[in-house]
């Protein structure tokens, strides 16, 4: 019982891609036909994100304290010289890692960031199947497409 | 300079799209576009003859491989690229009498760069050695064409880009669902990477779902029956460049990676041997070529015709895939090689009618043989290479496939395979009769033999088909290396 709810993420996964992909195929209207399939990509942002994610863990944004490269805010000024001795420490690769950089867990940072390249991806889609709705629109007159069938068939 | 050259074939048509928007002029983002498509062709056909050294492996911006984007030339995306490129050059020569008269003034430069970016998408699925990056390229190149069909002629176009726009994004996307289970068992994108970690996880049910996803993604965008219902409308109603270079390119570039996604990160041993995939493709790709053949017979329009002949042809190439071995590997790649030609050439020929009569209804045709011999001599010598005569290039791969399939055994798929070539006589025959057999309408009449500018890259591609018909050392020769090493491949990931 807990392995189906645990995985609650993937079940909405799945709910909105087949509510999107349904509405692909079942709609006769463009637009919504659109939004179908923007839902059925949403959907797929969701499952990359959704296993980019470990449990407990961060945002991987690496801090100063943990041998990082970048002066942390709350190491303040009179750190700066033991600071840059980790840092050459690391260079060398015997840095000391304190208790804390053990405990810090990262979430894998690779899913979200493949996921704007798609989002970017579905945005071009979006907007190049509106401007070609628009046009068929000027067309045809209508965005219904048993019509725009109809009138196809009757010219 | 010379190591740069695997990712200057990206990035300069990538960089010039934009600039071609930029400058607007129309006849001087011709003749810019006709110089990028031909380096670009120059710089394909480098890196095939550095291929004798061994493959290229190319880390963008010098991040070592797993960790960055990997380009990745051997024979078998060297040869893709080449014929890419080749078509590409050879058909942007052949438009602007074409595009002066299909595509309004206004939008010429904005062509042009969609043609680049369809270009640039084509070629980096070939080259690139990353998984997502496949997936960014894959859009890349739909995107433009979807944007390049819907500028056709008539009011269809945009309806029939929208439906490929809506089926190809659910292609894709399965694609991208696919690349996500993957990453998510491997956690690496890297095609060889993945390749090698696979091993491991290859029993869970993830895999099995992964690759799924991935193979129905890739039929769509191949047009494998029975998902190729976008495609008649789409190569009907785009302009006729457009046709000529996406019925030559695109679907052939999915078809690279299947290929790629069976042979380099799947292994054949997965895909056919767990998996029944190879029965499956057989009957996928017989029902196809019988299916679309017949319908090729039925249809009224020129272009339609070949469109359903197109889907026919795919499934030559994934036979020779389903078979598994050198001589079917090489039968399935040099089919695409040939096919390309072939489709190109005839693509071509139609854009010539196109021009000249202004209608490809055959009952319009009725009669063109007189009024536009050479055009219609060059769709006889087109037609008998997609028939698969001797000394022409469908005759090479078809045999191979052929002898292949003797060998396996496969009696069944050889016959069947010689009837479906009396399917393509048919076809082909009756546009011979319509035009040569048949009183003149009185479109075909009146028309004017097409201009030379059009004729002689239409007879470049078309006598292409008979040299590579009688000398086949640059098309079954380099398909056959890249096959074995596809096989050797896959060979050595089985020993580990």
């Amino acid at each position: 019982m807990t392995e189906i709810l645990g995985l609650y993420n993937y079940w909405i996964v799945i709910f909105l891609m087949m509510t999107g992909f349904y509405i692909v195929i079942a709609r006769e209207n463009l637009i919504k036909t659109i939004i179908g399939l923007n839902i059925f990509q949403t959907s797929v942002f969701l499952l990359y994100i959704t296993m980019g994610k470990v449990t407990h863990g961060t945002a991987p944004i690496l801090k100063a304290s943990h041998g990082g490269e970048s002066h942390g805010v709350e190491h303040g000024v009179e750190h700066g010289a033991e600071h840059g001795h980790e840092l050459h420490a690391a260079a060398e690769g015997h840095v000391d890692l304190g208790v804390d950089a053990v405990k810090e867990v990262y979430s894998n940072p690779i899913p979200s960031v493949l996921m704007l390249t798609a989002i970017v991806v579905g945005i071009a889609t979006t907007a190049l199947a509106l401007a070609l709705v628009v046009r068929i629109r000027e067309e045809y007159g209508t965005i219904e497409e048993d019509e725009i069938l109809e009138m196809d068939r009757n010219s | 300079m010379i190591e740069q050259l695997p990712v200057l074939v990206i990035v300069i048509p990538l960089m010039a799209a934009p600039l071609f928007v930029l400058i607007g002029n129309r006849k001087l983002v011709l003749l810019l576009t006709q110089l990028v498509c031909w380096t670009v062709f120059g710089i394909t056909v480098s890196l095939l003859s550095r291929m004798q050294y061994g493959p290229i492996s190319y880390e963008l911006g010098g991040w070592p491989s797993p960790y960055g984007i990997v380009y990745s030339v051997d024979y078998l995306s060297a040869f893709v690229m080449l014929f890419v490129s080749g078509l590409a050059a050879i058909v942007i020569t052949y438009a602007p009498k074409s595009i002066d008269q299909e595509v309004h003034h206004s939008k010429h430069s904005l062509f042009y760069a969609s043609y680049l970016l369809c270009m640039t998408g084509l070629l980096g699925m070939c080259i690139t050695g990353d998984l997502f990056n496949v997936f960014v390229f894959l859009e890349i190149s739909s995107l433009s064409s979807y944007a390049l069909i819907s500028l056709g002629k008539t009011r269809r176009a945009p309806l029939a880009a929208l439906h490929y726009l809506i089926i190809g994004t659910v292609g894709a996307t399965f694609f991208l669902i696919g690349i996500g289970l993957l990453y998510q068992m491997t956690g690496t994108l890297n095609m060889a990477d993945i390749a090698s970690r696979l091993q491991a996880v290859e029993s869970s049910r993830t895999m099995l779902v992964a690759f799924a996803f991935m193979t129905v993604g890739l039929f769509i965008k191949m047009a494998v029956f029975p998902l190729h219902t976008w495609l008649p409308n789409a190569y009907t109603y785009a302009p006729s460049v457009v046709t000529c270079f996406i019925a030559a390119t695109a679907t052939k570039v999915s078809v690279y990676a299947f290929i790629r996604l069976i042979y380099v990160i799947f292994t054949p041993q997965f895909a056919f041997e767990r998996l029944p995939l190879d029965q499956a493709l057989m009957a996928f790709s017989l029902v196809g070529i019988f299916v679309a053949s017949t319908a090729a017979i039925y249809q009224t329009n020129i272009k339609r015709l070949l469109a359903y002949s197109s889907v026919a042809q795919i499934g030559y190439m994934l036979l020779g895939i389903s078979m598994s071995n050198v001589g079917g590997l090489t039968a399935g790649i040099s089919h695409m090689f040939n096919h390309a030609l072939i489709k190109g050439g005839l693509f071509m020929v139609v854009g010539c009618f196109a021009l000249r009569i202004g209608s490809l209804k055959l009952e319009d045709l009725r009669g063109a043989g007189k009024t536009m011999p050479l055009t219609s001599f060059a769709w006889v010598v087109g037609g008998l290479g997609l028939i698969g005569v001797p000394m022409t290039a469908g005759f090479v791969s078809k045999w191979l496939l052929l002898t292949s399939a003797l060998s396996l055994e496969l009696w069944p798929v050889a016959v069947l395979m010689l009837l479906s070539s009396l399917l393509a006589v048919v076809y082909i025959w009756r546009v011979v009769e319509i035009l040569y057999f048949s009183p003149a309408s009185h479109l075909a009449q009146t028309a004017k033999e097409a201009p030379m500018a059009m004729l002689i890259p239409t007879y470049i591609v078309i006598g292409s088909t008979i040299v590579f018909g009688c000398w086949t050392v640059y098309s079954a020769g380099i398909a056959q290396a890249a096959a074995k090493s596809l096989l050797g491949i896959s060979q050595a990931g089985g020993i580990q």
